[in-house]
């Protein structure tokens, strides 16, 4: 590359002629034109003549701002040219400076500043100007302790436009530079009573910002606020002031009481929306004990939802939301304008308004709002209805279903939630229609008619966003199919062709229902003939009984409620039973061949199991003979078992319960397992993970074992003997029927009261006992069914608590200007305030030593941030070392001071030798 | 505070950056983006804001308004109060239809410099300096003037080649 020549500066182009030329280029070129204009660039930017440099300059910056190109090897340019003559020549350099200067790595930042200096003291008003707003943009630490003389001598300037942007410009120099506050505060604070609006609305806005952070620091300077508040009219100054306001107010309930009057008058008289709207969010944010104000607040709100204006209506939302979280009522009495808000054509208002109607729902109101809900999600589009369906879903599901009190209706409301059309929330869905099963014992049978109505509708099958609920619908009809009132028509649901159209996952759960079905259908039919013959006796051991009779209640009452239901044992006949073997046989007899495993594994179980009782079934049916008798025996047994290990109640399961299983003695979970590849050959995880999860039970009696191996090896006998190689060597199963039958089995029977009992010493299970309390309502006529939830902590509901970053050092510095002024110039025989001596900077301390310090301070005083942990070692840091050099008149003044807040945390030492003083009051008492 | 303000058209295409926190490059055309896909999926004659959490972090508030092809957006966190950030955006338009004559995209485009100029009376620092179209404007013209009378009272180098 030459350097520039006189032909470069001749025919250099112009910022506007690289303008066009960009805009003439055909697209997709674009990217090479902007090589080749960089490339000039850098030939030009080099040249002795700042006019040539400034176009350069102006070109590079105008393609960093709005190309996005890197000119951080330009920085050097950019200083260099703020030396110019020329206004324009340096307005371009501190421009490019300002938008492309990192204040955290440019190096070159520092040789700017003595240019700085030299702009900020000029005599031309637009050379200081443009030296204030540069350095607010680039502000760093460094620049910001050398410039701080200069800031100080502007701060009192003669000229308003010169003084209110280095009021303007003081913020970013306080953050990076706290002690620059012990220089300057006092004039700033002097500016709060200027006249002219514009001084006062910088140094307000300034305040504003101040606030943000460590708001009780500028308690002191309350009276000056209030006269503000009181005295001004420019809507923009009271704005700032109010949101002052908005944070002191509630650190001190006198100031309160103060400024509520002023406000709710400015909220009564003044015309403009913007302050109408601060004074409505200042009390319902920071004055909400003030019942009228906070009526009139509301009643300001009501007129904003009244208005055309979107903007309006949703800031009304948004400002009623505020409310809700205090005083719910009052958005109940606007619930007509909510609900309209609810087919507003704005999402924004409509998404408000959800978040709004939700905040209202309670055990009284949930069927009106969701029967609301439900009609807008049916009429709005697609994002906003499904929007509608996650907030309904959500607040339902609340706390193990708190505002829900009518089960049977919540279940059907699922139903009906899960067939709107642009429904996407399938999961969440699926999730609750079994969580309800588990949880809500009462609940079943409303759950069981909800379901079979999903499953049997064929046109649900083709909608892939449903196929989710419909794999939990499958789940509960064959959970609870002693609840059914015709299993027949469940299994032939079940088995439809259609459902062909699931995904394996879904299909297996399909097949795995049908399973349970039949099996409850064959065992139905068992019982009857053996109540007709009486089977023999040795097949029913005590506890099979029980729960026999146990199921036969449950049937009996279910049919009790719907006549027509004794269908059950109307249907089971013979034939009909071996119709539906068939049937289950015919359609699962395919799928035996299918190449995915779940599907595979599933209809295979069916299909042994068929093979099984087909020939009890053949037999009973040609009358039988005595080894055929025999046959049957077995057969019913085992139909028996598997019964009885399909019927036990599924409880919740803890998400902490996997936690709270012992290791049994001996199991070795570290153990390296590589041998086992050897033995195990390639058939590995899917096998073992099928075998785990054989239920505990089986494994009590050899005999059941047995079956239960024999049922397994239909799948894979292969396997099943290397596992039994496996165990051999081992010599323990991976859950040894002795002790893991209990612990891993721990998760409560959903409702065994005898066995709560039991849990409740193990801490894991617990009644919603609250859910119970509250639900004593008069009107509702039936009790709120028993919801079991777990008190181990099943919900994570441990509230983040943000670290909160704090401008420490800014208020320090200031409760030392402020509390310090007051103490010499307050003749009153009050005890001192409190005082943040500490941030004292001391004058023994090296600069280069401070530097390090400073710009980790940089780093963390950045709000935006979240470099909690680096700020406090910063804050750490700067604190020793700043105590360690203290001053003896520092000293003295340290017994005056008490704990301010978090400040006191880095001090914590200093005070323990002395009582913690109370917090005397800041702001005088003759404003209060 | 102000923490930006932005002007494109409604292609996207951006015509002014400015983001009174420092941004890397990419961040600022990635945030252009981001936006500028919110706002053309916005119907007219709905609310002027926009939920920015996701872009900007929480609390962060945005509010756009459009003039004939260009979208002009501010950026802004719970200091500042979103009817009085739309005032101060008419200010900014007011002011450069002052300053240009019947401002349009092209004015935009082709006076970049200028544009930074006058957002510079406006805001500083993320702080609302002037809310007066009107002084906006004559402190434009006085920088105007002092640039043309400094260029021909010290005549450059380029200047005197030409």
């Amino acid at each position: 590359m030459t350097g520039p020549s006189l032909m470069d500066s001749l025919f250099q182009r112009s910022i506007d002629d690289l303008i066009k030329a960009l805009r003439l280029t055909p697209p997709g070129t674009e990217a090479a034109f902007v090589a080749k204009a960089i490339e000039e660039i850098r030939r030009e930017i080099r040249s002795t003549d700042p006019h040539t440099k400034a176009s350069a300059l102006q070109k590079l910056t105008y393609l960093h701002s709005l190309h996005g190109l890197d000119m951080s090897w330009a920085a050097f340019h950019s200083v260099e040219l703020s030396s110019a003559a020329a206004h324009s020549h340096k307005r371009t350099a501190y421009l490019s400076a300002a938008l492309s200067f990192n204040p955290a790595t440019t190096d070159v930042i520092l040789l700017l500043t003595h240019q700085l200096r030299k702009d900020l003291s000029s005599p031309n008003v637009h050379d200081v100007s443009l030296a204030l707003s540069t350095l607010s943009s680039i502000c760093n630490s460094d620049l910001a302790r050398d410039l701080t003389p200069e800031l100080f001598t502007l701060l009192s300037s003669s000229k308003v436009t010169v003084r209110k942007k280095a009021i303007a410009t003081v913020l970013r120099v306080f953050e990076q530079y706290p002690d620059a506050v012990r220089v300057c505060f006092k004039r700033v604070v002097e500016n709060l009573e200027n006249s002219d609006m514009g001084i006062l609305s910088a140094v307000v806005g300034l305040f504003c910002e101040l606030t943000e952070n460590e708001p009780r620091s500028y308690l002191p300077l309350a009276p000056e606020f209030y006269k503000i508040l009181v005295d001004c009219k420019n809507n923009w100054v009271l704005i700032k002031v109010l949101k002052i306001f908005a944070k002191l107010a509630p650190l001190e309930p006198r100031l309160g009481k103060r400024v509520v009057e002023p406000i709710c008058e400015i909220m009564k008289t003044m015309g403009a929306k913007s302050l109408v709207f601060e004074c409505v969010r200042t009390i319902l944010t920071s004055l909400s004990e003030y019942d009228s104000a906070v009526k009139l607040a509301v009643n300001k709100v009501r007129e904003f939802l009244s208005e055309d204006d979107p903007n309006l209506k949703y800031l009304g939302l948004q400002a009623l939301a505020i409310v809700a979280q205090k005083d719910i009522l009052a958005v109940v009495e606007n619930k007509d304008l909510v609900v309209k808000a609810l087919s507003d054509s704005d999402v924004n208002i409509r998404f408000e308004a959800l978040r709004l109607v939700m905040c209202m729902v309670s055990e009284d109101n949930v069927m009106e709002i969701c029967r609301i809900l439900i009609s807008h999600a049916l009429k709005s589009d697609p994002e906003f209805c499904n929007e509608i369906l996650g907030f309904i879903l959500l607040t339902c599901g609340r706390n193990y279903y708190e505002v829900v009190f009518d089960f049977d209706w919540y279940v059907l409301f699922l139903g009906e939630m899960a067939r709107v059309p642009h429904c996407q929330k399938g999961d969440e869905i699926a999730t609750q229609l079994i969580d309800i099963g588990m949880r809500v014992k009462d609940a079943r049978s409303q759950l069981v008619n909800v379901t079979r109505e999903l499953v049997i509708d064929p046109a649900l099958l083709g909608n892939p966003f449903m196929h989710a609920v419909l794999s939990a619908a499958a789940w509960v009809s064959g959970e609870y199919i002693k609840l059914s009132r015709n299993p027949f028509e469940i299994i032939e649901a079940l088995l439809q062709p259609r459902t062909s159209l699931l995904s394996p996952s879904v299909r297996a759960i399909y097949i795995h229902s049908a399973f349970k079905v039949l099996m409850f259908c064959v065992y139905s039919y068992l019982k009857l003939n053996g109540e007709e013959s009486s089977l023999p006796s040795t097949l029913t051991d005590s506890e099979l009984v029980s729960d026999v009779e146990l199921d036969d209640h449950n049937m009996i009452v279910t049919n009790g409620q719907a006549p027509s239901a004794s269908s059950i044992t109307h249907h089971l006949t013979q034939e009909s039973l071996l119709a539906l073997v068939n049937l289950v046989e015919i359609n699962l007899g395919p799928l035996a061949g299918s190449n995915e495993v779940e599907v595979l594994e599933r209809s295979t179980n069916v299909l042994g199991l068929i093979k099984l009782i087909k020939p009890m079934l053949l037999g009973s049916l040609n009358d039988c003979e005595g080894d055929q008798t025999k046959g049957e025996l077995k057969a019913s047994e085992t139909v028996k078992m598997i019964f009885d290990s399909c019927s036990e109640d599924l409880g919740p399961v803890s998400v902490n319960a996997q936690e709270k299983v012992p290791i049994p003695d001996g199991l070795v979970l570290k153990e390296n397992l590589d041998d086992l590849e050897e033995i195990c050959g390639d058939i590995k995880l899917p096998v073992l993970t099928s075998f785990s999860l054989v239920r505990p039970q089986f494994a009590e009696t050899s005999n059941s074992a047995e079956c239960q191996g024999k049922d397994e090896s239909e799948l894979s006998t292969g396997s099943t003997s290397l596992l039994a190689e496996h165990r051999k060597r081992h010599g323990l199963y991976y859950l040894s029927p002795g002790n893991t039958v209990t612990t891993s089995n721990d998760y409560p029977p959903a409702h065994d009261p005898k066995d709560m009992a039991i849990d409740e010493d193990e801490d894991l299970a617990k009644l919603t006992e609250k859910s119970l309390l509250t639900g004593k309502k008069p009107s509702q006529s039936k009790p709120r069914p028993v919801v079991v939830r777990f008190d181990d902590g099943e919900v994570t509901n441990a509230a983040t608590n943000r670290t909160e970053i704090k401008a420490g050092l800014i208020s320090g510095a200031v409760n030392e200007v402020l509390l310090g002024d007051e103490a010499t110039t307050s003749s009153s025989s009050r005890r001192k305030p409190p005082k943040s001596r500490r941030a004292a900077e001391d004058s023994n301390v090296s600069i280069t030593e401070y530097k390090s310090d400073a710009s980790k301070i940089d780093q963390s005083e950045h709000s935006k941030a979240g470099l909690g942990g680096s700020k406090h070692n910063g804050h750490g840091k700067e604190r020793r070392r700043r105590s360690s050099g203290k001053d003896k008149e520092h000293d003295r003044k340290d017994k005056h001071k008490s704990d301010s807040a978090a400040y006191g945390k880095h001090r914590s030492r200093h005070r323990a030798d002395k009582a913690v003083e109370a917090q005397a009051p800041v702001i005088p008492d003759f404003l209060l | 505070m102000i923490r930006g303000v932005i002007v494109m058209n409604d292609q996207g295409n951006p015509r002014l950056i400015k983001f009174y926190e420092f941004q890397p490059p990419e961040k600022q055309q990635e945030l252009v983006r981001s936006i500028y896909r919110i706002l053309c999926s916005r119907a007219e004659n709905v609310s002027n804001f926009v939920k920015a959490d996701s872009l900007l972090g929480p609390n962060v508030r945005l509010v756009y308004k459009t003039f004939s092809t260009l979208y002009f957006v501010f950026i802004f966190d719970k200091s500042e109060n979103e009817l009085a950030m739309m005032d101060l955006m008419q200010v900014f338009v007011e002011t450069l239809n002052k300053c240009f004559r019947e401002v349009c995209e092209l004015h935009v485009v082709f006076n970049f410099y200028k544009i930074h100029m006058i957002l510079d009376e406006i805001i500083l620092g993320g702080q609302v300096l002037e809310t007066s179209s009107e002084e906006v404007a004559n402190a434009v013209d006085a920088i105007s003037r002092l640039e043309k009378n400094a260029n021909s009272m010290i005549p450059s180098f380029s200047g005197w080649h030409r």
